[in-house]
């Protein structure tokens, strides 16, 4: 399992490539598991962004991976959000009901933006 | 061979209260636009035509019973649901008074898949055989005691019929009423036991109540061998697949997610979603079947095409 992954101010963005099923799920969690630690709301902790744009697969064990995720880093503030999702895994999202449970962003930019403080605004 | 499905509804029985009939109704009315109809047959031949299942008729509420129906003289049924209440009465009226064998082939003891027996009328008559099967210890201890009072006032041992207890193994075939019947070890509280029924080169999976771990590549093996090229899959798709790995980890159930990738990997021919939640409408039901086909045609790649149903009280499918 390919995971590139970028640091964005204080987000990082983990992009996984390719088919995550039920063969390749179990390589995405190791793979996801060493980000997971940092993913918290105290000092130095920093948000995480999947970028789904080059995934054209998952299945029910690649969303596990995702849930575990969630759960893992949410008792900590931990924040996560996917972006930029195929038609194929938007449509799989949405009838496993995981829309619900995760924020999803038309594009990494504004998954990252959705993690950044604005400004007040100004009189 | 034939399936009929008396009771498809998880957990407890859900009638449709006179609110869900008066929306149906008005849903109706909308529809017919003025429509005059010259009898009320006429009126219900264009509801079954014009109008979606989920207006014209509705999934049901009875819980868990199945009936395998291989046009012998004898009935052999998955579990004893409420639904198993109208599989009696219409035995009744077709054979009258002539004695007849019952073959009950049970998941698990939970109430809802065990309260129909106590209103299954040929328990009450004589002459009628029973045979009650199953992998539990204690099969014959819950039927035994949701007879006892104070909670029912028949007791067991009143009841006409000549009843008996069979023990079944995990992985092990036996003959049930010329079906060969393979049982198989199910993630439930309490456990639970999926079948799989055989005759003249049909298969039927009976596999309710069972919780599927997406990330067990071992139970996912173990039950795509299980369900291998079956004709028919009766599944436990109660929750969705958000649900079933989060709020509702280990309540022991499925979803629809977790039944088309299974079967698709069996290469099953046809997936009926079954143990419907109660507080899903028909109207939701209908939205997950229709989500459901949608996610077998979007992930099908180069297999098969896998026929995707929702269970309703009185479907009826041939394999």
């Amino acid at each position: 399992m390919l995971l590139s992954h970028q640091r964005i101010d204080d987000t990082v963005v983990l992009a996984p490539a390719g088919r995550i099923d039920h063969h390749s799920a179990e390589e995405f969690r190791d793979a996801v598991t060493p980000w997971l630690v940092g993913c918290h709301s105290g000092a130095n902790g920093h948000a995480l962004v999947f970028d789904l744009s080059t995934v054209d697969y998952i299945s029910s064990a690649g969303l596990r991976v995702l849930m575990l995720a969630s759960k893992q880093t949410k008792p900590a503030g931990g924040r996560l959000a996917v972006a930029a999702l195929q038609p194929v895994v938007s449509e799989i999202f949405k009838i496993s009901r995981f829309d619900l449970v995760f924020a999803i962003h038309p594009t990494v930019d504004a998954a990252v933006a959705s993690f950044t403080p604005q400004p007040a605004p100004t009189r | 061979m034939k399936v009929h499905l008396w009771g498809t509804r998880g957990s407890l029985p859900t009638p449709l209260d006179a609110q869900e009939v008066r929306n149906k109704i008005a849903i109706a009315l909308v529809q017919a636009g003025g429509r005059h109809f010259a009898d009320r047959e006429a009126a219900l031949q264009w509801m079954t035509s014009a109008l979606p299942f989920e207006v014209a008729g509705g999934f049901g509420g009875n819980t868990s019973c199945v009936q395998l129906d291989h046009g012998g003289d004898e009935y052999v049924l998955c579990d004893a649901g409420s639904g198993l209440r109208v599989f009696g009465n219409r035995v009744l009226a077709e054979r009258g008074g002539r004695p007849g064998v019952y073959h009950l082939v049970m998941s698990h003891v939970h109430w809802d898949h065990i309260m129909g027996f106590p209103f299954f009328t040929p328990a009450f008559i004589p002459g009628n055989r029973i045979r009650i099967y199953g992998c539990h210890d204690k099969l014959e201890t819950a039927f035994r005691r949701q007879h006892g009072a104070p909670s029912f006032p028949v007791d067991f041992d009143a009841l006409g019929a000549s009843i008996e207890f069979v023990k079944l193994d995990v992985g092990r075939t036996v003959d049930i009423a010329g079906f060969a019947v393979t049982p198989k070890l199910q993630l439930h509280a309490g456990d639970s036991y999926g079948y799989r029924f055989e005759r003249d080169g049909k298969s039927v999976i009976y596999s309710t109540d069972s919780e599927h771990k997406p990330d067990d590549l071992q139970q996912t093996k173990e039950f795509v061998d299980f369900f291998r090229g079956a004709d028919i899959v009766i599944f436990d798709a109660m929750y969705s697949f958000a649900e079933a790995i989060s709020v509702k980890e280990d309540w022991g159930h499925g979803s629809n997610v977790s039944g088309v990738e299974i079967c698709q990997m069996a290469e099953v021919k046809h997936l009926v979603l079954f143990h419907h939640e109660p507080m899903n409408d028909d109207a939701r039901i209908a939205a997950t079947l229709a989500e459901s086909r949608r996610l077998e045609q979007i992930t099908r790649d180069r297999r098969p095409k896998l026929r995707v149903t929702s269970a309703y009280d009185g479907l009826e499918l041939t394999p």
